[in-house]
């Protein structure tokens, strides 16, 4: 069933990684991904990959899920690793046919560099596994919140991912039954040529879209009876909170990566 | 405390002011409080239109709406009008804002700026009162329509209103679901709120205190149901049906058969035939 498919992907749990902060799973993430730029050395990036393993497996996420994450941009990394190979220019070649030259210094960049982008999208991976997305909707929004001082519509972007995230479920249903109701009118959806494919969605995409701005207007309403005025005033039910368990995690994630960033130097 | 709760004087509106017809044309009524009232009529003769009214989503363009001796008119008092009068739609899913039950049904008091703790309190509380409290940690898409509905109804009694207008709120839902929805009002009656319902199920407008009748943008009957539901010719001409249980009664008149004139709802029918058996 299309409704199954959610974005994100959680992966419920009760693991301490589960429980921590979205906050500061949320800066912890991106902290990882600096250092992976910052330590981009054999070491550095042994390390941070032995950390990633550290991290799913406390959180308990089978290491499929690893590749499952990885699946979609396998053609990226090879497609980079390819360029990487070919066009790094070094001194000595290492291999040479027809134009084309290979240097070591463009094999060792070629798999740093692979390895490197995996890592990144396991590491975000984990962070959308889990965290749900409404509580990462919130961490955004709270991280967020000193940008607010500039003008800046924190509060209306959060409020515009949580009804989407609301309304996703919602739209599937209906693109399916709009679907059915096209093709029991002979609407050829699944067969003809690419063209044929693509002009078929049309009266598909019309009544959908129709839809949803008749449901735009009818949650505005509903949102204006609930006495909705913007974010200014609010209060939440789920007040986020930094506990002792957050301050642990956050204190023992900054000597990991300050130890993978040290490897630099040795390097140097 | 003052017995109107709703008091529309004299209403006209209309959503071009371009064209001379008024999609509400010049409605009284009051809505007295702990009162139970339906409203009926065709489609498109303005009840939607008036239901607005009440909690100043649309402001008169002549006569006056007073929410408790507020005007709807005052921008002062506007989400005071809106808390004290609440208002739940047709389509639940249309009305649910956020992923999980409990989250949505906060939504009104996060916005009132209610601190957290006494949030808690009250979702549960109307959470409870509206059957739903088992869900609360569900995905409001898993839930069926009836459910939905009353986690919508949740969200506004929330706020504590003392009046809910419901707007062919049951009208998407299956019988089971109706009859959720219809004892979780039953529950709200009891609980001292008034209820303003349109509908188009004369067994719901049965069960009210009084009922109104619009045509075109006016009101044209006015009763309890037994006044209202006895005179079927009129209402037929309003293109509205009587309860089953009513056209029963004229069938049996009709035949020949001597039938109180109050009769219209299953059980009262039930006991004029009892007593006509008995006889
Ligand atoms: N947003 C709008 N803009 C313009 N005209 C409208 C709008 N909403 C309703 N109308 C018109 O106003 C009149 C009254 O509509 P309203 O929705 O109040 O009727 P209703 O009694 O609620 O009907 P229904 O039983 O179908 O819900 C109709 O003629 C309708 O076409
Ligand atoms: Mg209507």
């Amino acid at each position: 069933m299309l409704r199954d498919i959610t974005i994100g992907q959680h992966f419920p749990g009760n693991s301490i990684l589960h429980r921590c902060d979205p906050r500061l799973k949320l800066v912890g993430t991106i902290a990882y991904i600096v250092v992976l730029f910052v330590a981009a050395n054999p070491v550095g990036i042994a390390l941070s990959i032995a950390l990633l393993a550290l991290l799913y497996s406390v959180a308990k996420i089978p290491f499929k899920m690893i590749l499952k994450s990885l699946k979609p941009i396998v053609p990226v990394i090879i497609f980079t690793a390819v360029l990487n190979l070919f066009f790094l220019t070094g001194e000595t070649p290492l291999f040479q046919w027809w134009i084309f030259t290979i240097y070591p210094e463009g094999v060792r960049y070629a798999i740093l560099m692979a390895v490197r982008v995996m890592a990144l999208i396991a590491g975000t991976s984990l962070l959308t596994y889990t965290t749900s997305p409404i509580v990462l909707t919130d961490a955004i929004e709270n991280l967020l919140r000193p940008l607010g001082k500039l003008h800046f519509p924190v509060h209306e972007l959060a409020m515009m991912m949580t009804i989407a995230l609301r309304f996703i479920p919602t739209l599937i249903d209906e693109t399916e039954k709009i679907m059915n109701a096209q093709k029991a009118r002979g609407a050829m959806l699944d067969t003809g040529s690419f063209v044929q494919r693509v002009k078929a969605l049309v009266p598909i995409l019309i009544p959908l879209f129709l839809s949803a701005f008749r449901r735009a207007d009818e949650l505005a309403m509903a949102m204006e009876c609930r006495c909705y005025h913007g974010g200014e005033g609010r209060t939440r039910l789920k007040v986020l909170k930094f506990g002792r368990e957050d301050v642990l995690c956050a204190a023992a994630l900054t000597v990991l990566l300050g130890i993978i960033v040290c490897t630099r130097f040795l390097f140097a | 405390m003052k017995d109107t709760m709703i008091d529309v004087q004299d209403v006209k509106f209309r959503y071009d002011p371009e064209q001379p017809g008024y999609a509400v044309d010049g409605v009284s009524m009051q809505v007295r409080r702990g009162e139970f009232v339906a409203v009926l009529g065709a489609n498109g003769c303005g009840k939607s239109t008036l239901a607005k009214h009440f909690n100043a989503i649309l402001l008169p363009e002549k006569g006056t709406v007073l929410v408790e001796d507020m005007d709807t008119r005052t921008e002062d008092h506007l989400y005071d009008i809106r808390q004290k009068v609440g208002m739940v739609f047709q389509n639940p899913d249309n009305q649910i804002v956020a992923t999980i039950v409990e989250e949505d049904v906060a939504f009104a008091l996060e916005n009132l700026g209610v601190p957290a703790p006494e949030i808690r309190e009250r979702i549960d509380e109307s959470m409870k009162l509206a059957g739903i409290y088992e869900q609360k940690d569900k995905a409001p898409h898993k839930l069926s329509g009836g459910q939905k509905q009353r986690v919508a109804i949740a969200g506004v009694i929330a706020m504590r209103p003392d009046c809910l207008v419901l707007d062919e709120a049951t009208a998407m839902l299956d019988p089971r679901g109706r009859r959720q929805v219809m004892k979780t009002i039953r529950q709200l009656r009891e609980a001292g709120i008034s209820i303003v319902a349109i509908t188009h199920y004369m067994e719901e407008a049965a069960q009210a205190d009084r009922v109104l009748v619009m045509s075109r943008g006016r009101i044209v009957m006015e009763g309890t149901p037994e006044q209202v539901f006895s005179q079927t010719e009129r209402l037929h001409s309003y293109h509205l049906d009587v309860p089953q249980a009513a056209e029963l009664r004229d069938e049996l008149v009709k035949a020949g058969i001597p039938m109180p004139q109050n009769v219209i709802t299953p059980e009262a029918c039930a006991e004029a035939l009892y007593a006509l058996l008995a006889q």
